[in-house]
Formats: structure tokens, C-alpha cells, sequence
């Protein structure tokens, strides 16, 4: 858990990056910061581990004041993950992914096992990556394995400063599955700086909003796409925040709620998409007019029922905007 | 084959060819002679020579890469245009004059010669460590306080390996020129293989001059080729330049 206590921060020629911030990151939880670059949100990831100072207010972790701590030591208890991977050209990959555990003094036997773990984590095979070096990996892997080295000496807490951002979109979105794949069994506090809005909603069980260093909303994806506090939260999220929204909900929601149509097997040009798939890609498929009906199949390949754009748009309507407070993150 | 190796292999070859015929040219005319009917002379001012080398390379050694590494810390950062800027005024003064403004300080004889050599080497040998530093990417220090590294842990784990590169290339580069400028501590009667070479320059007897050029020659390549073999051992597999892996 992270607690957020008015926490600012002002540089010497007096300006002040962030501004009284008041939040809390529950234990497990994955919280988004998110708003226009200069808006403070790198700045504040870093006050947790004390790269930057704190000015005014407090950051606590697990209920312990950040500044009652040495800061050397708190850092090897928090994961740190930044955009450019980071990783050390000079060390293999096996070396950099367990840095801290080095530091931490583990000996050679629990730092194999672990290190083995971890790359199996990212289905990356230990003996064939140990011993090579960062530059023979491609981004994505590099990436992956800047991941795990946050994770090697298990830290309750994790700080990522856009992580997959240098990242193509396709390679993104799959490392983004994965990474929610990893924390759910791996259930860690992560704070998580992000510049693009489809990735907090994706990834985000919370957002915090920031303008100018002061914090403009925090609230779950749903909450802040359908209820936006401000004019600022309204335009930032832009005018397809409904569409944006469908990618909060899969096609079995829709179908519990208000169901499928039926499906004609007299229709030939007809494909397929899997029941888990969530509504916004499924609308795009729809509005791209791939074939003339689309049948949703559950994971045994049996054919639920047809999926239309009315019926997406009726969705839409009676059960994401009408009642804003049920909906809940897919 | 391409047209870039065509002509490669060719200069190479003429290179080679060169080589060989300046050889013939001097062997035919027994211009070796004096090594190895002088060969006591010859061996001591061998060893002068290198001992000139192995001195001032040392104490440069000594003084500019801790130097380099001190400057590149955050808190001396403002002292680094001072440092840099003296280091390069060194270079900047002819050698020769070096050599003569340190005889009237200190004399004439070795200890005048393995100074002005000192001077020499400094700058290469800092610079580099410096550029070296310097180029590492912000973030990969970023990346190791956001971990909880020690700076002494940062500077040996990941600035030193990652810029050993840089720095062993200007150490090199040092060496070598220090070689060839050892020659003209016989100004200073520092003594060396310039002895020869000079005395072959007053005397206008090719053999002196040959006997003393060569071998310094030679022995300017033969530790380059060592300390590119200390490279291949030093710096790290993964922080080399592309072209060398």
C-alpha cells in the first residue's frame, strides 16, 4: 500500500511540480498516472523511491513514513521499471535480472532458481537468455526482461515510468496481456505512469488524473469515462470516451445482460470471434464489415449467438450510461 | 567482390610491398649493421627507451584516470571545465618546448624526459575516461539508483565496465604516441633510442638513423598489438562497439 499525504514538490527556482497530491494505492491494486506530459507524473512516481525529494507532505509505504527509511534500502524494496528498459549492456541477462538479489546478498543456488522462475514467468527459456547479452534481444524481450528484473528480489511495491511505451502497438498490447497475466498471480502495488490513454484503461484498476501537478480525479477507468468530474477530465479522455469505454467489457457481458441475436446458418460469408474478446475490438470488426455475420464462439468452439453493431449500441446505451455506477472492470 | 575490397586488398598490398622493398633497400646497404655491431649500446638504449615509456605512461596512468573518474562525479562536475581546460593547455605546448622549460626546472637528464612524456599522456588518457563516463546513458544510472546501488557499487559495476572501451582506447592511444615521442628525450639526454636517430640526423649516416627508427617503429606496433589483445580481455562482451563483437 502507498499513501499519498499532500504530498508536494517544489524545485529550487520555486516551481512547484506537484501540488498537495492526496491518494492511495491499495495493496494488489494497479494505479495509472495519467495526464499531459509536464503534469507531474514522473515526478511523483520518483518521490516514492526518493529519486526526487520530497518538499512537503509524506509518501507512505505500507503505513511507514518513505523519509524514515535509508533511501538505498528502501529502493532495493521497491521495483523500478523505466521506459528505456535500462538494462546493462554489460552484464548478461541473467546478471542484470538479478542485480538486487546480488546486492541483497542470496546466494548463488536461490538466485538460479529464482532467476529460472522469473523467465518462465515471461515463457523466456533460462538457458538459452542467461548468458546472452541485452543488445542480442529484441525490445520486446528486453522490455520483458526489464519486467522480471524488477521483480527478482519479489518487492512488495513496483514503480513503472511508462514502460511499454518505446514499444510498438502490436508488441505493446500482448506485453500488456502478459503483464496482467503476471500480476495476477504475482498481486503487487504498482504505481504506473502512462501517457496513453487506451493503456491506463486497459491496464489501470484506478487512474489518477493530473494537470499541473495538482490531482485532477481518481477513480476507476469506468467512473472517470462515464462520470467525468471536470470539463478537463471530459476533454481529456476525448469524445469517443463511449467507444473508449466498451474496452472495459467483454461480448459475455453484453450477452448476460441483454443477449445475443440469433444466429442464421444460412449465411455462408460468416467469421467468428471469441466470447471473451472485448466489445470495443469487436465493435471495430463490426464497423470494418469483414463478412456478413459474425457468430461469437465460446472457448470450446461452440456458436453462442450473432453479434451486430445495434446490439453493441444498445449496450452501450441502456447499460454503460444509464447506470454508470454498476459498471465494474472487466 | 566489391569494388571496396578490390581497393582495399590493393593498398593493402602496396602497403605491404612498400614495406618489403624499404627493407630490401636497407638491408642491401647495411643499414642494420650498427645493431649488431653495437648490439650493448644497442640493448641499453632499448631498455632506455623503455623504461622512459613505462614511467611517464604509469604516472599518467596513475594520475589521469582517477582524475577523469573525479571530475565526472556530480559534486566535482563544476570543476570539470577547469580540469579539462589545463589538461588541454598541456597539450597544446609544443613538445619540444615542454622539454626545454623543464630543463630549467629540473635539469637535464631522465627524470626532465619521463616528465615532459607525463604531460604528454595525461590528456588522451582523461579525456577518454572522461568521454567514456560521459557517454553511458542517463538512464542506465537511473536505472541502478531506482534499484538502490551505491554510487561506489554504480561506478564499478556499470560506469567503469561500460566505459573501459573508451578509456582503454585513450590509454592505447597514449602508449603509442609516448613511443614515438620518447625519441626526443635525447634532447633533454634522457637517453632512448633518439640517440641514434639523432645521431644519424647530425651525422646525415642513414644507418644510425635507421638502426634507431626502426625499432621504435616496431616496437610502437608490437604494444599496440598487446594492448588491443588487453582490450579483448577487459572490457565486457556486451559493451563493446557492434563492429568488434
Amino acid at each position: 500500500m502507498i499513501t499519498f499525504d499532500q504530498t508536494t514538490k517544489t524545485y529550487e527556482g520555486g516551481v512547484t511540480a506537484v501540488k498537495g497530491v492526496d491518494f492511495t494505492v491499495e495493496k494488489g491494486e494497479i494505479v495509472v498516472l495519467l495526464g499531459p506530459s509536464g503534469c507531474g507524473k514522473t515526478t511523483l512516481l520518483r518521490m516514492v523511491n526518493r529519486l526526487e525529494t520530497i518538499s512537503d507532505g509524506k509518501i507512505m509505504i505500507d503505513g511507514e513514513d518513505s523519509m524514515s527509511l535509508d533511501s538505498i534500502e528502501l529502493r532495493r524494496k521497491i521495483g523500478y521499471v523505466i521506459q528505456s528498459n535500462g538494462l546493462f549492456p554489460n552484464m548478461t541477462i541473467e546478471e542484470n535480472v538479478m542485480i538486487v538479489p546480488d546486492l541483497l546478498g542470496w546466494s548463488k543456488k536461490k538466485k538460479k532458481e529464482r532467476f529460472k522462475k522469473l523467465m518462465d514467468m515471461i515463457s523466456m527459456s533460462s538457458d538459452e537468455f542467461g548468458k546472452r547479452y541485452p543488445h542480442e534481444l529484441s525490445g520486446g524481450q528486453q522490455q520483458r526482461i526489464g519486467v522480471i528484473r524488477a521483480l527478482a528480489a519479489d518487492p512488495p511495491v513496483m514503480l513503472m515510468d511508462e514502460p511499454f511505451g518505446a514499444l510498438d502497438p502490436i508488441i505493446r498490447e500482448k506485453i500488456q496481456d502478459e503483464f496482467l497475466q503476471i500480476q495476477k498471480e504475482v498481486n503487487k502495488t504498482i504505481l504506473f505512469v502512462s501517457h496513453d490513454i487506451d493503456e491506463a484503461i486497459r491496464m489501470a484498476d484506478k487512474i489518477v488524473l493530473l494537470r499541473d501537478g495538482e490531482l485532477m480525479q481518481y477513480d476507476t477507468p469506468s467512473e472517470m469515462l462515464v462520470r467525468p468530474k471536470s470539463e478537463f477530465v471530459r476533454e481529456f479522455f476525448g469524445k469517443d470516451r463511449a467507444i473508449k469505454s466498451l474496452s472495459l467489457h467483454t461480448i459475455r457481458e453484453l450477452q448476460d445482460i441483454i443477449g445475443l441475436a440469433e444466429f442464421d446458418e444460412g449465411i455462408e460469408d460468416t467469421i467468428t470471434i471469441n466470447v471473451n474478446h472485448d466489445l470495443r475490438n469487436t465493435l471495430s470488426m463490426l464497423l470494418n464489415q469483414e463478412a456478413d455475420q459474425v457468430i461469437v464462439i465460446d472457448d470450446d468452439g461452440n456458436k453462442l449467438g450473432a453479434i451486430t453493431i445495434d446490439i453493441v449500441q444498445k449496450y452501450l446505451h441502456f447499460e454503460i450510461k444509464a447506470k454508470p455506477t454498476l459498471v465494474q472492470k472487466g | 567482390m566489391n569494388k571496396k575490397k578490390v581497393i582495399s586488398l590493393i593498398v593493402r598490398y602496396s602497403v605491404y610491398g612498400l614495406v618489403a622493398l624499404f627493407f630490401f633497400w636497407a638491408i642491401s646497404n647495411n643499414y642494420f649493421g650498427y645493431i649488431f655491431s653495437e648490439s650493448s649500446t644497442f640493448l641499453l638504449l632499448v631498455k632506455q627507451h623503455m623504461q622512459l615509456v613505462l614511467v611517464s605512461s604509469a604516472l599518467a596512468l596513475l594520475v589521469a584516470i582517477p582524475g577523469g573518474i573525479l571530475v565526472t562525479r556530480k559534486s566535482f562536475r563544476r570543476a570539470e571545465w577547469v580540469v579539462s581546460n589545463t589538461v588541454n593547455l598541456g597539450q597544446t605546448i609544443p613538445s619540444l618546448a615542454v622539454l626545454a622549460l623543464m630543463i630549467s626546472i629540473l635539469g637535464i637528464g631522465f627524470q626532465t624526459a619521463v616528465f615532459a612524456l607525463f604531460i604528454y599522456s595525461l590528456l588522451p588518457m582523461y579525456r577518454n575516461t572522461v568521454a567514456g563516463i560521459d557517454s553511458i546513458d542517463e538512464n542506465l544510472i537511473d536505472a541502478a539508483r531506482g534499484m538502490g546501488m551505491k554510487p561506489v557499487q554504480i561506478l564499478f559495476r556499470i560506469e567503469l565496465p561500460n566505459a573501459a572501451y573508451s578509456i582503454l582506447a585513450g590509454v592505447r592511444t597514449a602508449i603509442v604516441l609516448n613511443i614515438g615521442t620518447a625519441a626526443l628525450a635525447y634532447v633533454v639526454g634522457g637517453g632512448g633510442l633518439g640517440v641514434w636517430i639523432f645521431t644519424g640526423i647530425q651525422l646525415f649516416d642513414n644507418g644510425y638513423l635507421i638502426s634507431g627508427a626502426i625499432p621504435v617503429t616496431l616496437l610502437a606496433i608490437f604494444v599496440d598489438y598487446l594492448l588491443r589483445l588487453l582490450e579483448r580481455r577487459i572490457v565486457p562482451e556486451g559493451s563493446r562497439p557492434p563492429q568488434e563483437l
